[in-house]
């Protein structure tokens, strides 16, 4: 592979690569030449540019993104292990995917009546996603504004905690949705927006794969896999570090991970 | 006003697993085979090309190769005295829409049911009498036998290369494989998978324990295989992204590896894509299929003429056509009449979870059906006298490839999201497996299938209604076959273990199983059955209902490899019979 073209490819989609900035905003930056730059370090200086970058949330009000960074926080925290939610970009992740086909109820049943029926028959809510989210955030600020005098994303730490565990527990009533419904799907989505490949916006870093120690897109385990009890430690690939040439690929397209040489143990 | 088309010798309405070999097999007799599919042309190359194949968010959570509900759905209840309310978002079991269909994101298990599975009644009878059978249980024999089958599960096995280890080979049981299974002719037409960590570890136990394990046989190809079609079917890589995803290799055998490249280059055979069949329609008499009405993705609407129609779409798309083309009469619950949406039955999925501190099982890699079993515990393989119930489920522990946002399990107790959760996850991701049970589900009168009063679909046609919930018989096998789990996972020795039986209301939210039978069962019957043992419509003769459909009621194992063998037999009784001369086989 010619090396130059190669690292022009690296640089042109590093910002998608971090942050997800939609394709065309990516093709439009401008790098300039680094023929000698270390590479990794190179990568790293991208992902926290685009770590910083402002992002163009395309569903959530600048309160709704306050409440949701305050929101994940709690439920996915940071600590000694690494990054939590609001770090990952799970806030963005949660806005792109309102503003798209999730939001809206795509490939889902959306004709009425609307009963509420029983648990075991499921999602019956005449709200899509989008219009759960936004009318549960505005139901919680108003209970956080009644009993506190301040919305969610102002409260205390530990009052958030106590607002969300209401919620979790259905204890909160709120006005136009039902709180438990609004906080799992508020907590599923966080899940999602963790562990999902980073080209939904969220998973920044590979925050969520390096936790658990998941490498993204697989290579080929065909030998590994009779390896009993050694754990395959490896960088972990995104779907974009393949198509943006980052990472190494086999002839069918699989990842070749590069190993971890840490001695962390099982 | 629909548009009359030419004649046609066939039409398949569906084109998947059973579509796809049947439209292969008659096109080859020179009979002129259309195939109309709802869903859309998708091949390995490039619609599941990597890495976007690696894509969990899209293929778990957006179930991209799933039945689009937004055009067509079923409606739910638990029991007659309910409200069914429409299934708005997948969960409990996921059909597909596409060519392909759901043979595209399998697991890749392919089993033989075993002998006794095919005539439940009879045995149970004879064995314990009529006191071991819940009073409303509606259990049947298939009216076919597992020896009548034995050949054509011989195909579809070297049809789809099937990895395995044979343990009963023409009567002599082989050390290695699964002695319970019925009489085999033929070996597995490839070896097993290789074998995973916590698969050694459930062998091992399992040995000390006297039981006799076995490799889980599956469509993931264990070497590149050609089968009696000219396919070539690639070797598994392992690289976890199997059940729910297409496979990227052509690994895991689908129609798209095992059939369609050969079918699409047979000029007596057609395929329209995007084209939803919304009616048989029969003759005054409502003896005899004419044709069948479709709409295109132009919303044209289109008549089919043809001399056989197969329903080769999946257990509840051949249920609802026949019920809105008015082929066999209703089945009605109260009165006990009618046939078409009788024995609805389902899956008793179970598990045991084992975590440890200091070993690491890799989960993320693996195979569909990667995996070794135990089958002491399925079928009539036991001693059921004074359990209270009939029936079983093989037991196993494998690798099939756990992704973080499906598959993270955490030890009971752990709280739901926070610090402890994320510890928790963190630690197990890849230090915890589970002991999986296959259970099976008996069929009772108020589980059934109907069409719904309130809700349409896209078309303004109703929707399917299912009835379903689990019974005594079902809650009390899988108690007691999770516990027999948990006795292995204890000899096994995790630091800790959580112990899910299947128990409580049936409900159609979380993911169980994609393996919902009956609604157009099979039988020697026409009072019990809307099909006969060639799956022939008794009421409509040159309709063939092709699937789990037929199932009287669900065995202990995945679906999938009996549904091939009732595929070759309904072929086998359509080309050297029924051609010849058309009207009822029976």
């Amino acid at each position: 592979m010619d090396r130059s073209s190669g690292r022009r490819r690296f640089l042109k989609s590093a910002a998608a690569l971090g942050a997800a900035i939609p394709a065309g905003a990516a093709a439009q930056s401008k790098p300039a030449p680094a023929p000698h730059a270390d590479h990794d370090k190179l990568h790293a200086q991208h992902m926290r540019a685009a770590a910083t970058a402002a992002r163009p949330y395309m569903f959530l009000s600048q309160a709704e993104v306050a409440f949701l960074d305050a929101a994940v926080s709690h439920l996915i925290p940071k600590d000694e292990l690494g990054p939590g939610a609001k770090e990952a970009g799970v806030t963005y992740f949660i806005d792109q995917q309102l503003f798209g086909g999730y939001g809206t109820m795509a490939k889902k049943y959306t004709q009425g009546p609307w009963p509420e029926g029983t648990p075991q028959q499921g999602y019956q809510s005449p709200l899509t996603p989008a219009e759960v989210y936004r009318a549960g955030i505005r139901d919680t600020n108003e209970y956080c504004r009644k009993t506190h005098g301040k919305t969610f994303d102002a409260l205390s730490r530990a009052q958030q905690d106590e607002v969300l565990k209401g919620l979790d527990a259905g204890k909160i009533e709120l006005e136009q949705v039902r709180s438990q419904f609004f906080f799992n799907m508020l907590l599923n989505n966080t899940i999602q927006g963790f562990f999902a490949d980073p080209v939904y916006g969220g998973n920044r870093d590979k925050a969520g794969w390096k936790l658990v120690g998941f490498p993204g897109v697989a290579a080929v385990y065909t030998t590994f896999i009779e390896k009993h009890g050694v754990p395959y430690r490896a960088q972990p690939v995104s779907i974009a570090d393949i198509t943006q040439k980052v990472a190494q690929v086999d002839e069918h397209g699989h990842a070749i991970h590069v190993m971890l040489d840490d001695k962390a143990g099982v | 006003m629909a548009t009359k088309l030419k004649p046609v010798d066939v039409v398949t309405v569906g084109v998947g697993l059973t579509g796809t070999i049947l439209a292969k097999e008659l096109a080859d007799t020179g009979l002129k085979v259309v195939g109309i599919e709802r869903g859309r042309w998708r091949d390995t190359d490039p619609d599941f090309a990597m890495p976007g194949a690696h894509d969990e968010l899209k293929y778990v959570i957006h179930k991209e190769l799933m039945q689009d509900l937004s055009k067509e759905t079923i409606t739910f209840r638990n029991a007659m005295n309910e409200t069914a309310l429409p299934m708005r978002q997948l969960g409990s079991f996921l059909p597909g829409e596409g060519v392909g269909g759901a043979a595209v994101h399998w697991g890749g298990l392919t089993w033989r049911f075993l002998p006794w599975d095919f005539e439940t009644k009879s045995r149970t009878l004879a064995r314990y009498g009529a006191k071991q059978v819940a009073e409303d249980c509606t259990l049947q024999d298939w009216g076919v036998t597992y020896d009548e089958l034995e050949p054509h599960f011989n195909r579809f096995e070297y049809l789809y290369g099937v990895s395995g280890k044979a343990g009963n080979l023409q009567g002599k049981i082989i050390p290695g494989g699964n002695p319970f299974e019925g009489s085999r002719s033929k070996e597995y037409p490839n070896p097993p998978l290789k074998t995973a960590y916590s698969s050694t570890l459930f062998k091992q136990a399992v040995e000390k324990m006297g039981y006799k394990p076995f490799p889980v046989p599956t469509a993931a190809n264990s070497r590149a295989y050609k089968n009696e079609y000219g396919a070539t079917i690639n070797a598994c890589v392992y690289c976890g992204y199997c059940q729910f995803f297409a496979c990227e290799m052509g690994a895991k055998a689908s129609p798209q590896t095992a059939v369609l490249p050969v079918l699409m280059k047979n000029p007596n055979f057609e395929l329209r894509t995007l084209c939803n069949v919304v009616k048989i329609n029969l003759d005054s008499e409502k003896k005899r299929a004419v044709s069948v009405t479709y709409v295109d993705s132009r919303g044209r609407e289109f008549e089919q003429p043809a001399e056989l129609v197969l329903l080769t779409s999946y257990v509840l798309n051949n249920t609802r056509l026949m019920l809105l083309s008015g082929i066999g009469k209703p089945y009605d619950p109260v009165a006990n009449t009618g046939t078409v949406g009788r024995n609805y039955a389902y899956q008793t999925p179970s598990s045991v979870t084992l975590f440890f501190e200091d070993k690491n099982f890799n989960s993320f890699m693996g195979a569909g059906g990667l995996g070794v079993a135990i089958d002491e515990f399925n079928g009539d393989n036991f001693d059921h006298s004074g359990l209270g119930f009939i029936g079983g489920g093989f037991l196993q522990a494998g690798s099939n490839g756990a992704r973080p946002i499906e598959i993270r399990p955490v030890p009971q107790g752990t709280p739901r999201w926070g610090g402890e959760w994320k510890k928790a996850v963190a630690k197990y991701f890849n230090r915890s497996f589970g002991i999986t049970i296959q259970g099976a589900c008996q069929s009772y009168r108020t589980n059934y299938l109907d069409l719904d009063p309130t809700y349409r679909d896209a078309y303004g046609l109703p929707l399917l209604r299912m009835t379903f919930d689990r019974h005594e018989n079902e809650t009390k096998m899988s108690v007691w076959l999770t516990n027999k789990a948990a006795e292995i996972a204890k000899t096994i020795g995790p630091a800790k273990m959580t112990v899910t039986p299947r128990t409580g209301k049936y409900t159609i939210v979380p993911y169980q199983s994609t393996h919902n039978t009956g609604g157009a069962v099979m039988g020697a019957d026409p009072a019990t059955s809307a099909v006969n043992k060639y799956l022939q419509s008794w009421d409509v003769p040159n309709v063939f209902v092709v699937g789990a459909s037929a199932f009287p009621q669900n065995g202990g194992y995945n679906p999938t490899g009996t549904v091939g063998a009732l595929t070759y037999q309904a072929l086998e009784a359509i080309k050297t019979r029924y051609l010849k001369k058309p009207g009822a086989l029976v």
